[in-house]
């Protein structure tokens, strides 16, 4: 029997038979691409915003640093979780006026805003430890050898920050895969959310398979991270 | 003419008086030994002729021209401050290689870097350059059979012994040709039978006329090497002159205090 039921912006989908394998699979993999998305765009942005906060915090402007480290401090001392409902729906409750709209899209957006600024300022924390870390005699030599402070920052500092923040920004990164499922706090379709619905009309299978694909996407990250220390493995600090 | 003038030297950190009106010259081929306790201002000194530490009060001079006077602002432009650093080198205590580069790159990144910068952005300099890397790559290969370190031209830093490590950071100090060589407690942190390999490539250095300010802990080796000494104590000078007079027969009390702590040691740091 054939029921046809709205699920999303007027979209109808077919239900189907429960055991409908490959049409299950190609739900999870495309509410999966969600997922996707929004960790792509939080690297894209969170890592350059990271690194101006960076500078901020490290800023011997006072009003600067405190400004940036009390930023900081907020984001990360509140769930991101709270952080997406603040972004989601506080310009409209606060007569601002929404500026999400009403469609996916907007929720979206709304979403990968607050993963932005939340994930910037973790990794602000992690480059300025990485930063700060960086013996200052090293920074002498580069200045009595007469390097300009971009020389000795790209050619002396740049690498040996990189090989040092490399395992807490493999953690970060890690972390931050898992964390794209909280975007459904906001009614973003993502795959845990699709596999949650599949259990509630009794198939437990689509969990396991949700499993799964983050297994095998962090999986190929933790090979790329391992990578990339092996291959700044030449040297020592 | 002297080739390096320092008078009314003052530095303060905080409260801290570090330098209280030094006042020193130097001639060129002349080494100078800088000796005193922990606290006494000497590599606060050094620093400040490296441009490493702003002096409050005071001028330096560098074969008679002006590099740094307090009492005019206009020596004290950060645009400058790297030119006039180059007329100094500077061995640190604790070596400070670039860990990345292997010692080859170490003695030679600074060098190109400058050379570059001479040819400017427009045109295409590339076979220049290629001919200047190649001159820079010879000096440094040279600089490192000086230091008796040639097969370890393409080892990384932290594959070395600490006197080896040493060795190439004064080879890459020696790269840039300053007008002055300065050493900060070059063996301080080296294990004792390191030493001997670091003093000895002092001593030939030494041998050629480089003019050198070294401050040091070894008293022997100081007699040995130094033209002139300096004993600094608590910010100020309290004795200068011949090696033979401040270390073997000091006048001061506070100078004779100091030296009765140090044993006899030969000049490459071997017990006699």
């Amino acid at each position: 029997m054939d029921r046809t039921r709205v699920l999303s912006e007027g979209h109808i989908f077919e239900d189907h038979a429960m055991n409908d394998i490959f049409v299950i699979i190609g739900r999870l993999f495309s509410s999966f691409w969600l997922n996707c998305e929004l960790f792509l765009l939080t690297l894209l942005f969170a890592l350059p915003l990271g690194l101006i906060l960076s500078f901020g915090s490290m800023s011997r402007l006072r009003p600067l640093s405190a400004l940036t480290k009390t930023l900081v401090w907020i984001i990360r001392g509140t769930p991101l979780m709270l952080q997406i409902i603040v972004i989601f729906f506080a310009p409209g409750l606060l007569g601002w006026g929404s500026p999400w709209g009403t469609g996916s899209a907007g929720r979206f957006s709304a979403a990968t805003m607050a993963f932005i600024i939340n994930y910037a300022c973790y990794f602000s924390e992690i480059f300025r430890g990485g930063i700060q870390g960086i013996p200052r005699g090293q920074t002498e030599a580069g200045q009595v050898l007469g390097m300009t402070k971009t020389q000795i920052f790209f050619k002396i500092t740049l690498l040996q920050v990189i090989k040092r923040i490399l395992p807490p920004m493999a953690n970060e990164i890690i972390t931050l895969v898992k964390d794209t499922s909280l975007a459904r706090i906001i009614s973003n379709k993502e795959i845990v959310m699709m596999a949650q619905e599949y259990t509630s009309k009794g198939l437990i299978w689509p969990l396991f398979s949700t499993a799964l694909f983050f297994l095998a996407f962090v999986g190929a990250l933790t090979l790329l991270f391992n990578g990339l220390e092996k291959k700044l493995d030449y040297f020592k600090a | 003419m002297a080739i390096l003038e320092v008078e009314n030297l003052y530095k303060r950190f905080g409260d801290i008086e570090v330098l209280k009106g030094i006042r020193f010259s130097l001639e060129q081929g002349q080494a100078l030994a800088i000796i005193g306790s922990s606290g006494s201002g000497k590599t606060t000194l050094l620093r400040c002729l490296n441009f490493l530490e702003r002096p409050d009060e005071g001028i330096i001079r560098v074969n008679g021209a002006v590099l740094f006077d307090s009492g005019n602002p206009s020596t004290q432009r950060e645009a400058e401050i790297r030119k006039k650093r180059l007329n100094f080198g500077l061995v640190f205590q604790s070596f400070n290689l670039f860990p990345q580069y292997t010692v080859l790159k170490n003695i030679t990144l600074a060098c190109e870097l400058l050379a570059k910068e001479q040819f400017g952005r427009k045109g295409d300099h590339s076979a220049d350059i290629k001919a200047m890397q190649q001159v820079i790559e010879n000096e440094a290969y040279e600089l490192l059979e000086q230091m008796g370190l040639s097969e370890k031209a393409a080892a990384y830093p932290h594959q070395l012994s600490g006197g080896q490590q040493q060795r190439v950071a004064i080879a890459r100090a020696l790269a840039l040709r300053p007008t002055i060589l300065c050493f900060d407690e070059p063996t301080s942190a080296l294990d004792p039978e390191l030493t001997g390999e670091v003093l000895r490539v002092i001593r030939s250095l030494a041998a050629k006329k480089t003019t050198m300010v070294i401050v040091t802990h070894e008293m022997s080796f100081a007699r040995d090497v130094a033209d002139h000494v300096i004993f600094m104590d608590d910010g100020v000078i309290v004795e200068e002159g011949r090696p033979e007079d401040v270390i073997s027969n000091p006048r001061e009390m506070r100078t004779r205090q100091f030296l009765s702590r140090f044993s006899n040691e030969s000049a490459t740091g071997e017990p006699r």
